[in-house]
């Protein structure tokens, strides 16, 4: 078996909403995933589908061979962090995680590990609930890591956190790869996504509107192939990128005039805006 | 099996420790019920009148309260989605919490027991009498946190159910036609039973006392079962 997931023309509505319109993608065993789309896209609900939170009105979905509406067994080989964290508020950090330990019979030794790995030991006493949401996110990660499960879902794991933190998160998600897990992601972090997946997939109005690694996705849409030039005097141009812009380029060079030069490859951004139509929140 | 009831059990026992308003609910009959017995003596009240009073409260409020809160708080907060993509099953979960706060509630029973001064057999009759409606309440308490989708929904429907199982066997006391409907309330029947304990030589469990305590038990099931179908525990 070489897929993790598998979908075959999933379908969800909900009353007359279409929300998902035949959802067909297969994810390799031991990659990141990401799975983008603006707002109301369906993402989640997709989330819940493949983990057997919701039966869909059409299409299969095999996660790990095993047919998505009858998931049982499987529990123990699936981590996930859901858009609501689901932290006991009141227990602590580490009694959050103790708890998991039990449910999934692993030694408790699991929890010191993974408070340290996620930067929590030192708060491992602090309720859930006086935590920030980086810390939460985080305690919310490492319960989904603490069985070392085969395949993680995380719906928008970085969404709302600085930089820095959002840069700790996927250097966790690196390291869960780098195990052997599979892992299924959404963002609406494009730089995220470049990254970190190696394929994506853009969700949009119910359909895959695109499919692939983000960089041949990218290329893909290049299809203005120009080179933004700016000179030390402040001046701007707009050159094709082609063997006439040599001269030019090779000119200012020589007058040692050129300060920055940019071929204007599209970011995943600016290809899922052009094929949404819309901007990312 | 096991170790996911006891862990759910285990999880159970220190959210309380860190919960006061559950811990509230499971203390404050037993203690009341030992002060009224301590500072009230009325000549040709029956010894244990408070106790049974208070206990008959206690059976109609504390383990609903408590089971249906506790079920609803997971359902909002998505804890109980999160045991059930780790493995727990409903029944495992419903076991965990249930066989907690029965635990809970039996030793609040036992210091209401100890307020009436109920001794040896009496004591055990006295235990055996809440045990059965503990556990009835808990049920009705499964059955609206079952159908609850969020603590709010939870409040609205627990509170107008609490206080006819709680009340109405004290207000039961003073009214001839409350007396009636309270019949066909567990909390009632317990109260019936708590008050034979006294005569303990007379104490029967009459048709009565087992039909209706039987019922409210059967109703809590179908509701809870209406509940579970239509939209599953979490
Ligand atoms: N249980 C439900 N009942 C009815 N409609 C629903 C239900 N769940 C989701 N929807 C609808 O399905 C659509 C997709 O929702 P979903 O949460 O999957 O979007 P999303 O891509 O995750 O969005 P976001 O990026 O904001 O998290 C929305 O229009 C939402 O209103
Ligand atoms: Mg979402």
């Amino acid at each position: 078996m070489e897929y993790a997931i598998e979908m075959n023309h999933i379908v969800q509505r909900f009353a007359e909403k279409e929300v998902l319109r035949g959802i067909d993608l297969k994810i390799h065993k031991g990659e990141i995933f990401g799975l983008l789309g603006p707002s109301g896209a369906g993402k989640t609900t997709l989330i819940k589908i493949l983990t057997g939170q919701l039966d869909q009105t059409g299409g299969e979905a095999l996660l790990l061979g095993k047919n998505t509406r009858k998931l049982q067994e499987v529990h123990q080989r699936l981590g996930m962090m859901m858009d609501q964290f689901g932290l006991y508020e009141r227990l602590s950090c580490y009694d959050n995680l103790k708890l998991f330990t039990k449910i999934y019979d692993v030694e408790e030794k699991r929890v010191e590990k993974a408070l340290k790995k996620t930067g929590l030991f030192e708060d491992r006493k602090c309720p859930a609930m006086k935590l920030s949401k980086g810390m939460r996110s985080r305690l919310s990660l490492a319960r989904a890591f603490l069985a070392e499960p085969e395949v993680i879902f995380l719906d928008e794991p970085t969404t709302g956190l600085d930089p820095a933190t959002a840069a700790e998160i996927h250097k966790l998600i690196l390291e869960e790869q780098n195990r052997g897990a599979t892992v299924f992601l959404t963002t609406h972090n494009m730089e995220e996504a470049y990254k970190l997946c190696n394929h994506v997939a853009l969700l949009n109005e119910g359909s895959i509107v695109e499919y692939g690694e983000p960089e041949e996705v990218c290329r893909r849409y290049n299809h203005q192939k120009k080179l933004l030039i700016r000179l030390y005097d402040g001046k701007q141009l707009e050159l094709p990128n082609d063997r006439k812009a040599a001269e030019t380029v090779k000119e200012y060079l020589e007058e040692e005039r050129l300060e920055t030069i940019h071929s204007t490859e599209p970011s995943l951004e600016t290809v899922f805006m052009e094929l949404t139509g819309r901007r990312f929140e | 099996m096991i170790k996911h009831i006891a862990a759910v059990f285990w999880k159970q026992i220190k959210d309380t420790l860190k919960n006061k308003e559950t811990l509230i609910q499971f203390v404050m009959f037993p203690v009341m019920a030992m002060i009224m017995e301590k500072a009230i003596k009325v000549d040709g009240l029956p010894s244990g009148y408070f106790a049974n009073m208070f206990s008959a409260m206690y059976v109609g409020m504390a383990p609903l309260v408590s089971v249906a809160a506790v079920i609803a708080e997971e359902k909002e907060k998505n804890t109980l989605r999160v045991l059930m993509m780790s493995g727990v099953k409903p029944v495992e979960y419903l076991l965990g919490v249930g066989s907690y706060i029965w635990f809970a509630c039996i030793a609040g029973a036992l210091v209401l027991g100890m307020a009436g001064n109920y001794r040896g057999k009496g004591l055990a009759v006295f235990l055996g009498v809440m045990a059965v409606g503990i556990l009835t309440s808990l049920l009705i308490g499964a059955a609206i946190g079952t159908l609850s989708r969020n603590q709010m929904m939870a409040t609205s429907l627990m509170v107008p159910v609490m206080l006819i199982f709680a009340f109405l066997p004290m207000l039961a006391n003073f009214n001839e036609t409350i007396k009636k409907a309270a019949r066909f309330a567990y909390s009632q029947q317990v109260g019936v039973l708590l008050g034979q304990i006294g005569t303990l030589d007379r104490f029967h469990v009459s048709f009565e006392n087992t039909m209706v305590i039987g019922m409210n038990m059967i109703i809590a099931l179908l509701v809870f079962r209406y509940a579970y179908r239509r939209s599953g525990l979490a």
